[in-house]
C-alpha cells in the first residue's frame, strides 16, 4: 500500500492503493467513480476509456504509480452538465442501446473530435475501432461524432 | 375502441397502499431509481398517489410509470412505460420512469427473452393506463356532479363541455379511492398519440454522464467483492487447493471451495452450470482479489470421458447425421420418390461454431444473505426463476428473498441463467456479509451458456420443369437440434422432411439472440438462394412463388408463419432497394426469416477490397405489427443486423481437450466500428396488428442475405461461419 495524490477531474485526490492497482479500479472502487467500465481488463475493448494527459487511454492498463501529476478525466467530468457537444450528439442520436460501453466510447470520440474536429468516415473508423460496442450500435455512434463535429 | 375486462392480472390494479388518502411520500431513493429530465427534478411533487402498480400520479401532475421488465438493452424501459402513458393519456414529458423491483404479485412475466416483453405485455399495459385513467374520470365525475362518459381527457387534463378543467394531478388524491372499475375502454389504435411517435431512451442522460445503473456499479456499505475460479476446461473438476499465499495477501478476507447447487434442489431449465464445484476469493476490493486469484495454486483433474475438442464435435455431428432418425420431426408427401424422379439435385451441408454470448458488462451479482431474509441486486434476465432456486438453495421463503434487477450491460440470453446470482448468495452466506461477485472476462467468456455448435444438411430435388418437388433437411445439434420443422418451406412442397439429431456435450449451451433461427436462417436462406439459381430464377421471385404456394394451397397444418405477411417484407425491401439494379462494384444478396412472431426480409449490398467484404448498405423491411417506438426499434434493428453480420463473419469459441481456446477478446474477435455496415436503411410495414417481436427478428436473415452477396463478389457458396475461416479459398478465386 502507499499513499497518492493525483487529479481527477480537475480535483486533488488522495488514494491508499497498491503501486500496480489500475486506474480503473481506483477510479470504480476507491473513488466512486463508476462511469468507466470494466470490459476486458486488458485494453482490448475500450470500456475503460479516460482522458489521461488529454490523450484517450485505457484505464485498466495504467497502474496508479504511473499517473504522477498527468491529470486524469472521465466522463464524470468529460463536462459539468452533461453538455459536450459528443454527449449532446449522443442523445440526439439516441444511440445507447444497453449503454454499458458508452461512456467509453463518448471519451475516446471527445478526445478524437480534439485532435481532429473534422474528421473524415475512414479517420472516425480508425480512431474508434479500440472500442467495441456488443450492442452494434456503430453506424449511430458514427452519425453522432459527425454531429458533434459540425456544431 | 375496445372494451376489455380487467379481470385478467387484476391484482395489478388493486390499490398497494392502505394509507387513507393512497398518498405516499418519496424522497430521495425516488431520484435514484428513476430517470427524471432535469426539468422534472424541479418539479417534484409533494405528495404521490399510487393509482396501481404500474403509475402513480404526483400532486402536481407528474406520473412515476413502473417498468415491469429487465432493462437489457431492448429498450423496454422506454417503450413499455409509453404503452401505459398512451392509454392514460398524459403528455410524455410529464412521466418519469422508474424500474420495477421482482414482484410476481403485481407484474406478469417480468423476464427478458424471447422477444416478448411488448408482445405479452401489451394488454396488460394498457389496461394499467386505462384503468387509472377511468378511475381519474369517475373521481372527477363525483365532484363535478357529472357522468363520467361526458368527460375527455387530453395530455393530463380532464374537461366538460361546460368548460370545466382539471387536471390529473388535481383529482389524483380522490382518484385513488375510486374503486377498480370492471371493464375499460381501450384506444383505437388511430387515435395514439404516443406510441408511433420516436422516443429517446429514457436513461440516455443517465448513460452519456457515466452515472450507477449496472450491477457491476452497484455498492452497499460494508460490502465485500467476491470473484471465482471454475474448473480451467469442460469435463474437469477440481483435484487439490492450496489457498494459503493467496489467504495471507493484503485485503483479503477468505478463500474457500463451494458447491454451487446444492445436492437435493429441484434445478430448473435457468439453472445450467458445468461446473458444480468452485472456488471463490473475497476480498475488500476488486484489484486486491484478483491478485489473489492469480496466486492461488489450483489443480484440476478430468471427470471421466475427459473433454470434447472442437475437430471432434464437428466430425461427431456429420456422423449422426449420416444415420437414420426412427421419427423424423415432419415428413409430408414421399421425399424419397421425388428425389429418385429428380432430373437435378442440390444437395449441401452448413455448420457453425459455439459463441460466447460477451455482453459488454461481465456477469456479476449483488447479494446480502441474513438469517431470515436475501437481498439481491444485479443484471438478471429471469428475477422469477432466480428467486425460485434462491429459495430452494437457502431453504427460505420466497417472500423473504427480494431481487432488484438492474439495468444490464447487455444479455443476449447469457442472463436467462443465473448461476452467478446464485454463486453470488452461496458466498455471502458463507462469509455473512454482503457481496458483490465479479466475473472477470475471462471468467465469463470460459463459463458460458454458448450457442451450441450447429451442422445441417439441406437437399432440394427438381424435376425437369426446373420445379422444386422436394426438400430434405437433417439438423445436428450439441444439446439440442437446430431445425423448427414446421418453418418455412414447410407447407410450400407437396414433399418435404425435416430430421433432428442431438448430441450430448459437457459445454453448457443456451440460448443465444435468436436461439436456433441464429443458424438455421442462414442454413435454410444461403440453399434457397442457390437452389434459386439452379432453377434459373430470380432468388426473390423465386421464394415470391413459393410463399404463393404456401397461401393458395397449403401443404400440411401446421405451417408456422403467415405466407403472405412473409411475402410482404419481401416485396417491400424488392422496392425499396431497387432490386434489380446494377451498381458497378457492388453485389447483392437477399434473405428473409420469420422468427419470434416477427416477418424480416434483407439485402446486403457488398464491396469486396483487397479479399475482404465491406458491407455498404443493407436494407431491411420489417413486420413486426405496431411499432411502439420508431426510434428504439430503428436501433434494435440495426443492433441486430451488426450483430449478425459480426458473429457471421468473424467470431468463434472452440475448445480443446474442454479447454476454451478464447478467453479475452484478443482471442475472440468481435465486429468493431471498421467493419461494420456504412448504412443500414430499414422500413416498417405499417399495420394496426398488435405488436409482436423486435429484439432478436432482424438478426438471423442477415448472414445468409451476406453470403449470398459474397457468392455474388467471389462465386463461392459459404458454408460455415465464422465466414473468415472459408473467405481464404474465395480470395483467391476472386
Amino acid at each position: 500500500m502507499a499513499q497518492y495524490t493525483i487529479t481527477i477531474n480537475g480535483k486533488a485526490q488522495q488514494v491508499e492503493a497498491a503501486p500496480d492497482t489500475p486506474m480503473l479500479w481506483v477510479l470504480r472502487d476507491h473513488l466512486d467513480l463508476v462511469g468507466t467500465k470494466f470490459g476486458c481488463g486488458i485494453g482490448q475493448c475500450g470500456a475503460c476509456t479516460i482522458h489521461f494527459n488529454g490523450v484517450a487511454t485505457r484505464s485498466c492498463q495504467i497502474p496508479i504509480s504511473a499517473v504522477g501529476e498527468n491529470p486524469v478525466v472521465t466522463i464524470e467530468g468529460l463536462s459539468k452538465e452533461a453538455d459536450h457537444p459528443v454527449q449532446k450528439a449522443w442523445i440526439e442520436h439516441d444511440v445507447p442501446q444497453c449503454g454499458y460501453c458508452q461512456s467509453g466510447q463518448i471519451m475516446s470520440a471527445a478526445s478524437l473530435l480534439k485532435q481532429n474536429p473534422n474528421p473524415t468516415d475512414q479517420e472516425i473508423e480508425n480512431g474508434m475501432s479500440g472500442n467495441i460496442c456488443r450492442c452494434g450500435t456503430y453506424t449511430r455512434i458514427k452519425k453522432a461524432i459527425k454531429t458533434a463535429a459540425n456544431s | 375502441m375496445t372494451l376489455i375486462k380487467t379481470k385478467y392480472n387484476r391484482r395489478s390494479f388493486l390499490k398497494v397502499t392502505t394509507a387513507s388518502t393512497g398518498g405516499i411520500i418519496l424522497g430521495f431513493s425516488w431520484l435514484a431509481s428513476c430517470s427524471p429530465t432535469p426539468e422534472q427534478i424541479k418539479q417534484m411533487p409533494d405528495e404521490w398517489f399510487n393509482i396501481n402498480a404500474f403509475l402513480k400520479i404526483g400532486d402536481n401532475g407528474i406520473v412515476t410509470i413502473m417498468s415491469p421488465n429487465p432493462e437489457i438493452g431492448q429498450n423496454v424501459k422506454t417503450s413499455m412505460p409509453m404503452i401505459v402513458a398512451e392509454e392514460l393519456d398524459v403528455d410524455w414529458k410529464d412521466v418519469v420512469v422508474e424500474q420495477a423491483g421482482y414482484d410476481i404479485q403485481k407484474y406478469t412475466r417480468q423476464l427478458a427473452g424471447g422477444s416478448q416483453s411488448i408482445r405479452q405485455g401489451w394488454q396488460s399495459l394498457r389496461m394499467a393506463g386505462a384503468t387509472a385513467r377511468r378511475m381519474l374520470l369517475e373521481a372527477t365525475a363525483k365532484q363535478w356532479g357529472v357522468s363520467a362518459d361526458e368527460l375527455t381527457t387530453a395530455k393530463g387534463v380532464i374537461s366538460h363541455a361546460s368548460g370545466k378543467s382539471m387536471t390529473y394531478g388535481e383529482v389524483a388524491s380522490a382518484a385513488a379511492g375510486i374503486e377498480v372499475p370492471e371493464e375499460v375502454k381501450l384506444k383505437d389504435p388511430k387515435d395514439f398519440k404516443i406510441i408511433g411517435q420516436p422516443t429517446k431512451n429514457v436513461d440516455g442522460p443517465k448513460i452519456i454522464k457515466g452515472e450507477s445503473l449496472f450491477g457491476l456499479d452497484y455498492k452497499e456499505e460494508g460490502m465485500l467483492t467476491a470473484m471465482i475460479v471454475h474448473p480451467e476446461g469442460f469435463g474437469m473438476k477440481l483435484k487439490s487447493m492450496d489457498a494459503t499465499e493467496a489467504k495471507a495477501m493484503p485485503g483479503i478476507k477468505d478463500v474457500f471451495s463451494f458447491t454451487v447447487y446444492p445436492e437435493g434442489i429441484e434445478k430448473q431449465w435457468s439453472d445450467v452450470n458445468a461446473f458444480p464445484e468452485q472456488v471463490a476469493i473475497v476480498g475488500n476490493s476488486t484489484w486486491e482479489v484478483m491478485k489473489a486469484k492469480k496466486a492461488l495454486k489450483l489443480e484440476w483433474e478430468y471427470a471421466e470421458g475427459g473433454g470434447e475438442s472442437t475437430a471432434n464435435y464437428v466430425e461427431s455431428l456429420s456422423e449422426l447425421m449420416s444415420k437414420d432418425v426412427a421419427e423424423p420431426a415432419r415428413k409430408d408427401g414421399d421425399p424419397d420418390a421425388a428425389f429418385k424422379n429428380a432430373t437435378k439435385t442440390v444437395e449441401r451441408e452448413y455448420s457453425a461454431p459455439f459463441l460466447a454470448h460477451n455482453t459488454m458488462e461481465p456477469m456479476n451479482f449483488f447479494a446480502n444473505v441474513t438469517a431470515d431474509k436475501a437481498e439481491l441486486v444485479g443484471p438478471i434476465q429471469t428475477p422469477e426463476y432466480l428467486s425460485k432456486t434462491i429459495a430452494q438453495v437457502l431453504g427460505m421463503p420466497e417472500d423473504k428473498i427480494s431481487i432488484m434487477m438492474t439495468r444490464m450491460g447487455g444479455g443476449f440470453g447469457r442472463r436467462l441463467y443465473g448461476n452467478f446470482g446464485v454463486e453470488a448468495t452461496m458466498i455471502s452466506k458463507k462469509v455473512g456479509a454482503p457481496v458483490k461477485l465479479v466475473y472477470s472476462r475471462e471468467d465469463d467468456m470460459t463459463q458460458g451458456t454458448y450457442r451450441p455448435a450447429y451442422k445441417v444438411k439441406y437437399s432440394a430435388a427438381i424435376d425437369e420443369n426446373n420445379n422444386v418437388t422436394a426438400v430434405k433437411i437433417k439438423g445436428a445439434g450439441i444439446n439440442g437440434s437446430p431445425v423448427f420443422e414446421n418453418r418455412f418451406p414447410a407447407g410450400a412442397l407437396d414433399n418435404y422432411l425435416s430430421e433432428n439429431h442431438n448430441l450430448e456435450s459437457a459445454i453448457s449451451t443456451g440460448a443465444w439472440r435468436a436461439p436456433r433461427s441464429n443458424f438455421i436462417a442462414f442454413a435454410e436462406q444461403s440453399f434457397l438462394d442457390e437452389v434459386a439459381e439452379t432453377v434459373g430464377k430470380d432468388p426473390i421471385d423465386f421464394r415470391l412463388e413459393l410463399f404463393e404456394r404456401a397461401k393458395s394451397n397449403p401443404v400440411g397444418e401446421n405451417n408456422d408463419y403467415d405466407p403472405e405477411r412473409y411475402a410482404g417484407v419481401l416485396k417491400l425491401v424488392k422496392e425499396k432497394s431497387n432490386w434489380g439494379t446494377e451498381i458497378p462494384g457492388v453485389s447483392r444478396g437477399v434473405s428473409a426469416y420469420y422468427c419470434h412472431n416477427s416477418y424480416v426480409a434483407q439485402v446486403v449490398d457488398v464491396m469486396m477490397k483487397d479479399g475482404k467484404p465491406r458491407v455498404q448498405k443493407v436494407w431491411c423491411a420489417i413486420d413486426c405489427g405496431i411499432v411502439v417506438n420508431p426510434e428504439g426499434a430503428l436501433n434494435q434493428v440495426e443492433g441486430g443486423i451488426i450483430d449478425g453480420i459480426g458473429h457471421a463473419m468473424y467470431s468463434a469459441m472452440t475448445f480443446t481437450d474442454g479447454v476454451p481456446d478464447q478467453k479475452n477478446f484478443n482471442e475472440y474477435k468481435l465486429i468493431r466500428h471498421n467493419e461494420a455496415p456504412l448504412e443500414i436503411e430499414t422500413h416498417f410495414v405499417q399495420n394496426g396488428i398488435d405488436p409482436t417481436g423486435l429484439g432478436e427478428p432482424s438478426l438471423p436473415p442477415v448472414a445468409a442475405a451476406l453470403g449470398n452477396a459474397i457468392y455474388k463478389a467471389t462465386g463461392k457458396r459459404l458454408e460455415g461461419q465464422p465466414f473468415t475461416d472459408y473467405l481464404g479459398e474465395a480470395i483467391e478465386l476472386g
